[in-house]
């Protein structure tokens, strides 16, 4: 254990605390001033601009959230209770896309929606629409969209993990107590599973915040997030401690939204004992 | 199984549910390899003719080889060194139950739930206030930050599984711990090192999020494809790249995935060892 711990400790640690350092120095010039202070901070909470795009992040992601968990919920249950062979290769169906490179699957739905892309110029060249259909976009709805599919083996696995434990009797319990399909759904399935749905709502959510290669590809001014003026701190704006602060506020957002998950599961976990 | 029971009835919407998912699922995807043997510049349909020339184009660019090869390097290192340091922590963590061993667990798992953006910028601090020029070098170290908890991720169910009293036989009959490891634990954990070779290398060879960040004159080739996406005119040649690409990571993490449920229990069969004694 001990090389791992000690690379963990170099990789994720040690550059964490650096982040959080610098976060409290100041630029100066081309230099930093090393003077600790709030001043990062303060302008985060002072100017409207960065709680704007902290909010939309958080909107977006709770968006892409909800819907990829309700879209992956039929499939992951599918799977689950009616594939009964070939079930591992079903999982690797539907978790195979998600291993190809993100920056290719995103550049994709560029290609099928852009003002050039499949779906105008098709429809342009055959007559049916005048001018490209400008939401399909450079908007919010196009970042919501691809993020989804890009993360939707996010929300599978642990559905289906959760589903595939479920014990079989008690639905039969169940039916043969009088309950119809839909009671059945609600008052077991559904309950039982939710250890699988709080687990997608984590691992789709906290990654999501955090990216900026979709809105910059497709979301144009009204789509930007949080993490595109994170990387614009540290390019063009070449204000690191400020990229800094921006990182350790996104940080402590996504903890305690975090703690809030983790707290649901396990008032979950105890009523279901 | 209760194959047969009324819970488990086909159920005509679902499967169809099913199957338009797999599609959706797919076709973004498919759109690349479509188009790049299209003849005509801009990506719509009807497609003007098959053609092969911008894949022929790919060859005669210095650049993407260069950005190839990188890439190869890169993915080899950070896939071998994750894969040995998985190896070692998965070991750790199953042979001794150790004080505090959830939250080490937790912490190699860390980079998984924390946006990439976040890793990227601190090495970047990290590399840059202790004075290591950007390079390949500090590429791989950031890839292998995320790929570690893939790695310990795959080879964990191997050494759990794992029946510790061959282990002791062998040590019994005289081996020592290192021809104990060598002959008996590996052969068995065999599976689980081929597997987490090919994903960490597919990780690492498709990783662009924190490379953006971390590498300097060298690109890899996500960076090369990132830095030709402004250009409209370079867009047949970037789908012709891409399809290579998703097909060399189709082919590597189809093979992971195969030869990493080798000797696991099988959903159906570790459902009937469940069902079958009750």
């Amino acid at each position: 254990m001990s090389p791992t711990l000690l690379f963990l400790l170099v990789g994720v640690a040690v550059p964490f605390l650096a982040l959080l350092l610098i976060s409290f120095w100041t630029r100066d010039g081309f230099g930093f001033d090393t003077t600790l202070t709030f001043a990062n901070y303060e302008r985060i909470w002072t100017e409207p601009i960065f709680g704007a795009l902290l909010s939309r992040s958080l909107w977006i992601s709770g968006v892409v959230t909800v819907a990829t968990v309700l879209l992956c919920y039929p499939m992951a249950y599918y799977v689950a209770f009616h594939v009964h062979r070939h079930k591992m290769l079903w999982i690797i169906l539907m978790t195979l896309p998600f291993w190809t490179s993100y920056l290719l699957r995103i550049f994709a739905w560029k290609v099928i929606l852009g003002y050039e892309g499949v779906i105008n110029a098709s429809l342009l060249s055959l007559g049916w629409i005048a001018a490209p259909l400008e939401f399909l976009l450079y908007s919010p709805t196009a970042v919501i969209i691809t993020l989804a599919h890009a993360w939707a083996a996010f929300a599978i696995l642990p559905l289906y993990v959760s589903l595939e434990k479920i014990d079989r009797s008690l639905l039969e319990a169940a039916a043969d107590l009088g309950d119809g399909p839909a009671r059945r759904f609600f008052r077991i399935t559904l309950p039982l599973s939710m250890p699988g749905v709080l687990s997608a709502f984590f691992l789709i959510f906290i990654p999501t915040t955090g990216d900026y290669i979709t809105p910059a590809l497709l979301g144009g001014p009204d789509g930007a997030m949080i993490g595109n003026l994170i990387q614009l701190q540290f390019g063009a704006v070449n204000n690191w401690p400020m990229g800094a602060a921006l990182s350790i506020v996104l940080t402590l957002w996504i903890a305690a939204i975090g703690l809030v998950f983790l707290a649901l599961s396990r008032i979950l976990a105890q009523r279901a004992a | 199984m209760s194959g047969g029971s009324y819970i488990n009835r086909p159920n005509r919407a679902l499967t169809a549910y099913a199957l338009v998912f797999l599609t959706v699922l797919y076709l973004p995807v498919l759109a690349l390899p479509l188009f790049s043997f299209n003849e005509s510049i801009s990506v719509r349909f009807p497609l003007q003719g098959f053609t092969l020339q911008w894949y022929v184009d790919l060859w005669s660019r210095d650049s993407v080889l260069a950005a190839l090869w990188n890439s190869v390097r890169v993915g080899v290192c950070v896939s071998l060194l994750a894969t040995a340091l998985g190896l070692l922590a998965a070991r750790a963590i199953t042979l001794r139950r150790l004080p505090g061993q959830n939250a080490i667990v937790a912490f190699a798992m860390l980079p998984l739930v924390i946006p990439g953006i976040i890793f990227g910028v601190a090495l970047l601090i990290l590399f840059s206030r202790i004075g290591v020029p950007l390079s390949l070098i500090t590429v791989g170290f950031g890839h292998l930050v995320i790929c570690l908890p893939f790695a310990v991720a795959t080879l964990l169910p191997r050494f759990e599984g794992f029946d510790r009293s061959i282990e002791e036989a062998s040590a019994d009959l005289g081996e020592n711990g290192w021809w104990t490891f060598w002959r008996v634990t590996f052969p068995m954990v065999l599976p689980g090192v081929v597997a987490s070779l090919l994903l960490t290398f597919t990780i690492s060879f498709d990783e662009f999020i924190i490379t953006f960040f971390l590498s300097g004159y060298d690109a890899t080739l996500p960076i090369y494809i990132w830095s030709q996406l402004r250009f409209p005119r370079e867009f047949p040649s970037v789908l012709a790249l891409s399809t290579l690409i998703l097909a060399a990571s189709f082919i590597l993490v189809f093979t992971a995935l195969w030869i990493g449920r080798i000797g696991l229990a099988r959903p159906e069969e570790a459902e009937a060892r469940k069902e079958g004694p009750a």
